[in-house]
């Protein structure tokens, strides 16, 4: 498309979509009820909802994955259907998927240079010159020649994000872009969108955080059960105080709470998951990592000299950007990637030469945050994915022979125990909701005596209400005394959790501080390398 | 996020039609490309000049409805049963066994040789089970090779059991008419075992012992794939290799493992051929019954029994199609013709079904 010369530009605030009276049912529910829309050119419009409220559906209609029951959707005036993914892409709907699914084995520059007609012959000198020039504009840092497998979740992103815009896209739709993003990231992501704006672009922005919503959106639509809830305009948005705003949307997504106690509600996010006095020198050290060295694969950042204790009870952060050897250090803990150097106790002990299974039975138990990927294997029914890890032991194996009851009386009782919404536990484990799945992980991970816990993102991609639950789950587990490790690329979060707080920076340990009021600001220069 | 809202709701639909729609569906997902194959087939016997109906009702008759051809259907089903089993491993550990032929014909000849050598030194029911342990070990150990390159260096099993299978039915070939090669026959092949010798029938007519086995077997392995530790580390290696990493599997182990018990139940397939049915193998020997039986285990998704009636079903197509080819003065081939359309209009109705169509999001 690089040649195809611009599009006509619709003129800032000129309406490039009219969505009309859209409706799509699924069995048993509505998950689009009639939603009229308008996008406009030179605006981000953000579609503010809580898990259920049908912003998937809206993307999966516009990226021409659905198709609605009822409705019309229009362009530039016209009317037209998007019957497929390929005419999304050609009418110029650019959809950055929150799980944006790319082709392992190709590098950068080759998943971008996907999808072209067949008979044109692939320039790559072309391209790499084109993506020089988009990643320098979009401040993004990609290696164009690494394989888009070994890619972090956060560059995933920024890659699905090149790939929607090297297509031209004059609608972009960003399904809760900043789940996988730094502190910095998402600012960076907010002067990418203020560019794509001033080029005409129209962005349609998906959140579930109400503050993303405010900060990014010029015009903010509230989903509520596959309704409109309420309708913002720029004049509303800006007219009235931040606050009055806020209280009228939080109206609009909880009628019938009072914005206040939202307000309390969050407030107590932020602190109430942390104990006032974390555990003292007297609490045994249950986690020793010591100067851990692992290379990464495929030219992903690996992990050096990494050292740092976790005391039962205690919650032990790891801060920084995606990608800076969060997954090869979890991965190492947990037993998944072999030691290159250094040496890992748990409760004085070297697991180091153990296996995931071996370590597993002493107690030491990793929460993934690829729950698709690897967390979970697709097919199989819940019950069986909360024994994953157990197979072929007793009670639910007995001399290599599966026993379906014990199995299902295990499911039966985790599920009680969490609180896992599912229709039985033969259901299989994708018919869950993503808060569910990450329950299930949690509650296979957390089941017969954990000694010490390693979660990657536990709340990645979850709404207000279950990370608020998870969090919960994570803090009570830890004040039961199990050595808690958090990774993760939410700040807020470890602040939210965390006794003490190490920064990953280019996979070495940049300095580990104790969690106070300061935290934030002593963490962040860490997390890019400003501070000594 | 909503996606996970989006696949709660969509998931109860596959259960929303009563069981008897189901099996409907089922059906016409059968009869429906049968139909469609017979009519083109009829076509095509039409063109030829010959009389469709007559040639279809040949094959019924032959293949089904007369003892004899009954008979010969089912001792057919042994070893494409036994190849069955073994690509239901291999497949629902995600691993691709192409190799099926050179592992096949490799285990045939080590297994005639035992057979026609050590008759007249050891008692039957001996020679008979070492003709089949040494079968399986040498396909095994031949299956060893793909197994080792992709466990420790990630080498596509696809290639490698291609490429490997030719080398194995090369070298089965060069066994047959060097060491194994009785000198005194003119043809190469291997020391004839005696019928006395041979696999025993059963109940007085030519079905021999090895197609029981064989459906013990095609049994025991589904048993096995569904209801034991193993099986389950086998499929969730299938279903992902990163969660099977992720669970603690070892991967190098159970790749092999898959590899091995595929090529070791295909090695038994070539033994239960040899000493049930032949007793001998002649150098260019060649049923290539891998490219016949993956499709129909795919069809089966790796489903034990499904596999054993399209395996039947299979069999007396081609019995009764040898003998309605004759007759109408064709050649063999028709039935693969007829076959074939079969596969080809059962892909046409499966991909019609699976049509990109829209997930919830």
């Amino acid at each position: 498309m690089a040649d195809a010369g611009p599009r006509a530009q619709v003129e800032p605030g000129g309406t490039i979509v009219h969505l009309r009276g859209i409706t799509k049912r699924f069995p048993g529910v509505v998950a689009n009820d009639g939603l009229s829309l308008t996008i406009r050119g030179g605006e981000v419009h953000a579609l503010l909802g809580e898990n259920g409220a049908g912003k998937s559906t809206l993307v999966g209609i516009l990226s021409g994955f659905l198709q609605p029951d009822a409705g019309a959707i229009e362009l530039d005036g016209h009317p037209i259907a998007i019957d497929t993914p390929r005419r999304a892409l050609d009418l110029g709907f650019g959809t950055v998927p929150q799980h944006p699914a790319l082709p392992p084995r190709l590098t950068v520059i080759e998943t971008l240079m996907l999808g072209g007609s067949w008979r044109a012959p692939l320039r790559r000198s072309a391209a790499l010159d084109r993506f020089a020039a988009l990643s320098r504009s979009l401040g993004i840092a990609i290696d164009p020649h690494t394989r888009a497998g070994s890619l972090s979740l956060g560059e995933r992103q920024q890659l699905a994000i090149l790939r929607a815009l090297w297509r031209d896209a004059r609608v972009l739709i960003l399904d809760e872009p900043t789940s996988m993003l730094s502190p910095d990231g998402v600012r960076d992501l907010g002067r990418l969108m203020a560019r794509l704006k001033t080029a005409g672009t129209a962005i349609v922005f998906i959140t579930h955080k109400l503050r993303e919503a405010l900060a990014f959106g010029d015009r903010v639509t509230v989903l509520r059960r596959g309704r409109i809830a309420g309708h913002l305009p720029p004049e509303d948005l800006g007219a009235t105080g931040r606050e009055a705003v806020t209280d009228r949307i939080v109206s609009m997504m909880f009628p019938g709470t009072d914005a206040r106690d939202d307000d309390a509600a969050a407030a107590a996010d932020r602190l109430s998951h942390r104990r006032a006095a974390p555990p003292g020198a007297t609490a045994p050290m249950v986690l020793d990592v010591r100067n851990v060295t692992s290379r990464g694969i495929d030219g992903e950042i690996g992990v050096t000299d990494v050292s740092f204790t976790v005391r039962a009870g205690e919650v032990f952060g790891i801060a920084g950007v995606d990608g800076n050897g969060q997954r090869p250090l979890a991965e190492l803990i947990a037993g998944q990637r072999r030691l290159r150097g250094g040496d890992i106790l748990l409760d004085g002990r070297s697991v180091a030469a153990l296996s995931v299974t071996e370590r597993r039975r002493l107690g030491l138990r990793y929460v993934t945050d690829d729950r698709f990927g690897e967390g979970v294997v697709v097919g199989q029914s819940l019950a069986t994915n909360l024994v994953l890890k157990q197979i072929g032991q007793p009670p639910f194996w007995r001399r290599g022979i599966t026993r379906r009851g014990a199995i299902g009386r295990h499911a039966g009782a985790l599920i009680a125990q969490h609180d896992i919404r599912a229709q039985s536990p033969d259901t299989p484990i994708e018919w869950l909701s993503g808060g569910n799945i990450q329950k299930a992980l949690l509650a296979r991970e957390l089941t017969d005596r954990p000694r010490a816990v390693v979660y990657a993102n536990p709340t990645h991609g979850l709404d207000v209400h279950t990370t608020h639950l998870a969090r919960m789950a994570i803090r009570r587990q830890a004040d039961g005394g199990i050595a808690t490790v958090v990774l993760s690329t939410d700040l807020d979060e470890l602040l939210a959790l965390c006794d003490r707080i190490g920064v990953l920076l280019a996979g070495r340990l940049t300095g580990i501080v104790d969690n106070g009021p300061d935290g934030a600001a002593r963490i962040g220069p860490l997390m890019i390398g400003a501070a000594a | 996020m909503t996606e996970g809202d989006g696949l709660a709701v969509g998931g109860p639909a596959h259960g929303r039609r009563g069981p008897a729609w189901q099996l409907l569906k089922a059906a016409s997902r059968v009869l429906i490309p049968v139909a469609c194959a017979l009519a083109v087939g009829g076509a095509v016997l039409a063109l030829l000049g010959r009389d469709p109906v007559q040639y279809y009702a040949d094959v019924v008759q032959r293949g089904l409805l007369t003892r004899l051809g009954l008979q010969e259907a089912v001792i057919r089903m042994a070893p494409l049963l036994l190849v069955g089993a073994g690509l239901i491993v291999a497949f629902r550990a995600g691993l691709w066994n192409l190799g099926v032929d050179g592992q096949f014909l490799l285990a045939a000849a080590v297994a005639a040789a035992i057979g026609g050598g050590l008759i007249a030194a050891l008692p039957s029911p001996f020679v008979l089970a070492l003709g089949f342990a040494a079968a399986a070990a040498v396909a095994g150990i031949w299956s060893l090779v793909p197994a080792l390159l992709k466990a420790r260096h990630g080498v596509n099993e696809i290639v490698s059991t291609l490429m490997t299978s030719f080398i194995g039915i090369s070298l089965a070939n060069l066994l047959v008419k060097i060491p194994f090669n009785d000198p005194g026959t003119t043809v190469p092949q291997t020391r004839t075992l005696p019928i006395e010798g041979r696999l025993p029938r059963l109940f007085d007519t030519p079905i021999h012992l090895g197609v029981v086995l064989s459906l013990a077997a095609i049994v025991a392995v589904h048993l096995v794939m569904t209801r034991t530790a193993f099986g389950l580390r086998l499929q969730v290696l299938g279903a992902s290799p990163a969660a099977a990493r992720h669970a603690g599997l070892n991967l190098t182990r159970l790749t092999i493992a898959a590899f091995a018990l595929s090529a070791g139940l295909i090695g038994l397939g070539g033994a239960v051929e040899i000493l049930g049915v032949w007793g001998t193998m002649r150098a260019d020997w060649n049923p290539a019954y891998g490219l016949l039986v993956i499709p129909l285990v795919l069809l089966a998704r790796c489903h034990g029994v499904g596999v054993i009636v399209l395996v039947f079903a299979f069999s007396v197509v081609s019995i009764g199609g040898e003998t309605a080819a004759r007759r109408a003065d064709l050649p063999n081939y028709m039935t693969l013709v007829l076959i074939a359309l079969v596969l080809g209009f059962l892909a046409v109705v499966e991909y019609l079904e699976r049509r990109p169509r829209p997930v919830a999001g």
